[in-house]
């Protein structure tokens, strides 16, 4: 019962405003600040009960837990259930999600009903999908994301949201048809839409081949991976900021997740096969996009591409093949979605002041904004993995897993830590040091109240992982070392 | 077998073609009860339902009339459908001043020549329900005689439907010359042995006459002008029924009559089916009028019935079954949206009318955006599992490469759904809208909670329905 309360949970807050919809006026401000305030109590209590969960889970078991099954129809069943891969996404997801309704509470004007009732779909979803074993409900929860999120970027983003919206929705939706094709082949060949059953399935090398490409085409998208990131930094700078904190903190989750449950347990040869490619697309995407990061003008579109090169990173470790490898993925997945959400509000922070994301507008914060200052360092410095940060330990897991599989790789992705510094730093002097040049900036106001209780969890979370790496691998170990070790087994290694 | 022992087989039919008659004549001596007529149509289209429910299975005119699940749960679906199209298309013409009572008879009498298609058993009956039903649907579309463009679209709708018929009545003969009996039973014995040319060469143009009424590419060259011209809840109401009644017929046919001969029409099935989705997903890219675009809507899928189809077996014809009714539960619904909206007295047609519409009419803003999501095939709306169904079969069937090919088909048409989604949400408002009118406004926003969330818990007895209705067509 718990999952299905973790997943659903926010759609009683859909109901609540529905409801308010239906009763009162839209546009009143009573009925616009009731509707937030069920938003919010809706998030934060899906947050105790997935708190609950990862209390409850049972670190030593690698299987899944919490099981749900109920038959459906045409012998599919609903069917939920969480190991140690994916009960902190779920955890990470609850979390991200109240720090978006509070970043928006000012921010958002227009519409702030429907804004509202598409964050608490959206987290059903994704949640949904972290959670769904069954190959149809998981499809479900991963395609009809899609709505909520083009939605977000396309009522709520900016300029250019409309093209935006379109790239998000179609690119995506390519991937996913595809991958649709392999499970309807997949449930007609074993007659199971399982995902555990599934994974004890042993697909035929040559078959694995083409299965392993058509799920590569949804997730690498998703991820995403070079060359297939053109949406995500248009994406990201059109939506609004909370719609970014959830597409770089989560979303982009989904991606890896998906390599994790789908491609190494149940395609391990066509994996290994595969892997050179994944490599070489890893070592790319962290090289080029982080000189393209360097390039840009647009705070957000930096951070946009910086995440796609620390998702090269992840990419790199899950097809690692080794367990340091998959935890480093796993850990930096967890961090970046903290990190770069963190980024994007601290972009939205800014904006909300002056409106605009260019980088040349700003210089001299530091002078006006010292508790920005401070908090956009720290972030900062865990995008680039600064010991002592969450990035960190990602980083340099992912890469060590990496150098076993493959030394080049490693090593050529090692420079891509020294490429980080320096468009982080960069960006960061640009922004926050020096003298204030523009006038407009002399009234620029330092984080408030609100601000400071968005940041001060994603800080503490930060550090935390940063210092306490443990608390994360005792719950994901078990798991891992499963995956690893039929992984091995398959691929007779 | 006496007359009476054939009718058991045949009570629906029965109930409606006298009860068409019957209305006439009330129609005839009370031509200003026309609200009767209609509600007497309803009753009657509601009865045959459930006449066909229940009705036993046999053989029954010497083999003309075949009553099995596929027939009854065709019927049944058809009946239900067309009942629906009159308490939408009735109102609606009255409100433009055609207060005429024929309009319940013939969709009673359409409805009789689907329900005559889904359970023919030999040539000539195929022949006439799609001659009837055909007929009573070229009426309907010129019904608005004072509008141009209404009678523009009857006149190409009979034009090319009766070319289509021409097609079908000569690969009947030809069929019938060939095979020596017009029954399907019989042509089935003489299909698939050697040297039938002459045969296969009547089955392509029987092929033909059926693609045009299901208006699959290259034959769908009519669909868009008529679905524009026509009155939209007789769009309505001949972008569902019919198309089902055809595609039934087109099992019927293939199954019953060229079991044998699988391989040929298979092939045949498959290069309807992509072309359809390829020109329905390409050539709806560039319309504006939403009418237009959802004529290029229906045609992508009526290519995925047909990739159903083309599995050969009975998951391919229950896949084709489950996809048709989900499809017409969706068609339906958004034509009833588009007869709901109007602006200051003019329709509302086109991708721009539609902008800002969540605001002015959010109930139906909501459920032409239900309708577009499920045509797109995104989970969990019917129109993904209608998808699921086809694409399943196809797969098991070993079509790998039209399956492939028909879900990227998919996503190059989902671009045309998603604008008009963004025209009703992204987009600032194109002005107030009328109140809609009560029975269509209805009818939309019921089949949109069909669609989402109803579909989730219907699909258990469908499935069971349709896999029933397979089985009976005799296809592995």
């Amino acid at each position: 019962m718990l999952l299905s309360l973790v997943t659903f949970a926010p759609l009683v807050g859909v109901a609540g405003i529905l409801a308010l919809r239906l009763f009162g006026k839209a546009d009143d401000p009573k009925t616009v600040n009731a509707a937030k305030w069920i938003a919010l109590t809706a998030t934060l209590a899906d947050l105790a009960l997935a708190i609950l969960l990862v209390v409850q889970f049972n670190p030593n078991d690698p299987g899944f837990q919490f099981v749900e099954e109920a038959p459906w129809f045409a012998g599919l069943n609903y069917r939920m259930g969480v190991d140690g891969i994916s009960v902190l996404f779920v955890l990470l997801n609850a979390f991200l999600m109240p720090l978006c309704i509070v970043a928006s509470w000012k921010s958002i004007t227009s519409r702030v009903l429907e804004y509202l009732i598409a964050f608490l779909m959206l987290e059903t979803l994704v949640t949904g999908v972290f959670c769904a074993l069954d190959l149809i409900v998981f499809y479900i929860f991963f395609e009809f994301g899609l709505v909520p999120m083009f939605l977000i970027i396309g009522i709520w983003g900016g300029a250019r949201r409309v093209y935006a919206a379109f790239k998000f929705f179609l690119y995506t939706l390519l991937g996913s048809v595809l991958m649709l094709a392999a499970i309807l082949y997949m449930i007609g060949t074993t007659h199971t839409s399982s995902i555990p059953e599934l994974m004890a399935h042993h697909f035929d090398p040559a078959v694995q081949t083409w299965l392993w490409l058509a799920f590569f085409a949804s997730f690498a998208v998703k991820m995403p991976m070079w060359p297939v990131h053109t949406w995500l930094p248009d994406a990201h700078v059109e939506a609004p900021t909370a719609g970014s904190v959830i597409l770089a903190g989560i979303l982009l989750k989904m991606g890896g997740y998906g390599f994790l449950r789908f491609s190494l347990p149940m395609f391990p040869n066509a994996s290994q096969l595969f892997t050179p490619l994944i490599f070489a697309l890893s070592v790319v995407a962290v090289i080029y996009t982080s000189l393209v990061a360097f390039r840009q003008t647009d705070v957000k579109k930096l951070i946009a591409y910086s995440s796609v090169a620390h998702m090269g990173l992840v990419t790199m470790g899950i097809f690692s093949g080794n367990a340091v490898g998959e935890q480093g993925a796993i850990y930096q997945m967890l961090s970046h979605g903290v990190i770069s959400g963190a980024l994007f509000l601290c972009v939205g922070v800014i904006y909300d002041r002056m409106h605009t994301r260019e980088i040349a507008f700003y210089g001299g914060l530091v002078n006006r904004m010292p508790w920005y200052a401070a908090v956009f360092m720290l972030f900062s410095m865990g995008n680039v993995g600064l010991p002592g940060t969450s990035g960190f330990v990602g980083e340099i897991l992912s890469m060590t897993g990496t150098y076993r599989a493959s030394t080049w790789t490693a090593i050529l992705a090692a420079t891509g830590v020294i490429l980080s510094a320096v468009y982080m730093l960069t960006l960061y002097r640009r922004v926050v040091f020096g003298t204030i040049e523009n006038p407009k900036l002399a009234t620029i106001t330092d984080l408030d109240w609100r601000e400071v209780a968005i940041f001060a969890p994603l800080l503490i979370s930060t550090l935390y992982l940063g210092v306490q790496p443990n608390s994360v691998f005792n719950l994901t170990s078990a798991s891992v070392d499963q995956l690893v070790r039929v992984y091995q087994a398959a691929i007779g290694g | 077998m006496t007359i009476s022992a054939n009718l058991a087989y045949a009570y629906p039919l029965a109930i409606l073609g006298v009860g068409a008659m019957a209305l006439l004549v009330l129609g005839a001596f009370a031509p200003k009860q026309t609200t009767l007529v209609g509600a007497g149509g309803v009753i009657l289209l509601l009865a045959a339902a459930a006449a066909a429910a229940v009705q036993p299975f046999g053989v029954a005119f010497g083999g003309g009339l075949i009553s099995d699940a596929g027939a009854v749960f065709a019927q049944v679906a058809i009946y239900v459908a067309s009942a629906v199209a009159i308490p939408l298309g009735q109102p609606w013409f009255e409100r433009r001043g055609v207060k005429n009572f024929e309009f319940p008879v013939l969709v009673l009498l359409a409805a009789l020549g689907m329900g005559m298609m889904a359970a023919s058993g030999d040539l000539i009956s195929l022949y006439v329900g799609v001659e009837l039903h055909s007929l009573a649907l070229y009426v309907l579309a010129a019904m608005h005689r004072d509008n141009a463009k209404a009678s523009e679209a009857g006149l190409k709708y009979f034009v090319l439907g009766a070319l289509s018929s021409g097609l079908l009545l000569y690969g009947a003969s030809l069929i019938y010359g060939f095979a020596g009996s017009t029954l399907f039973s019989q042509i089935a014995l003489v299909a698939g042995g050697a040297g039938n040319t002459g045969l296969l060469f009547g089955l392509v143009f029987l092929m033909c006459g059926i693609a045009f009424k299901v208006s699959a590419a290259p034959f769908h060259m009519w669909t868009p002008d008529v679905y524009e011209g026509a009155p939209t809840p007789v769009v309505a109401f001949f972008a569902a029924a019919p198309k089902l009644a055809a595609m039934v017929l087109f099992a019927r046919v293939l199954a019953n009559g060229f079991t044998h001969a699988a391989g040929e029409w298979q092939q045949v099935l498959v290069a309807l089916g992509l072309i359809s989705v390829a020109v329905g997903a390409f050539a709806g890219l560039v319309q504006k009028n939403l009418k237009r675009l959802w004529a290029y809507s229906s045609i992508a899928n009526i290519g995925y019935a047909l990739l159903g189809l083309a599995s050969g077996t009975a998951e391919g014809v229950q896949s084709m079954l489950v996809f048709m009714v989900l499809y017409m539960v969706d068609v339906t619904g958004f034509f009833a949206c588009l007869a709901a909206l109007s602006r200051e007295g003019r329709a509302m047609e086109t991708i721009d009318d539609m902008a800002g519409l969540f605001r002015e009419r959010p109930g139906i803003a909501l459920a032409m955006t239900v309708f577009s999501l499920s045509a797109l095939g995104l989970p969990p709306f019917s129109g993904f599992w209608a998808k699921f169904y086809v694409f399943k079969a196809a797969l098991d069937a070993g079509l790998l490469v039209p399956a492939v090919l028909g879900l990227v088909g998919s996503v190059v048409a989902a671009f045309y759904y998603l604008k008009l989604i963004k025209s009703m949400w992204f987009d600032g408002s194109a002005g107030a809208t009328d109140k809609p009118p009560f029975e269509a406004h209805a009818i939309a926003v019921v089949l949109a909670i069909f669609t989402f969330p109803v579909v989730m818990l219907a699909l258990g007895g469908l499935d069971i329905l349709a896999g029933r209705a397979a089985h009976a067509f005799g296809l592995a």
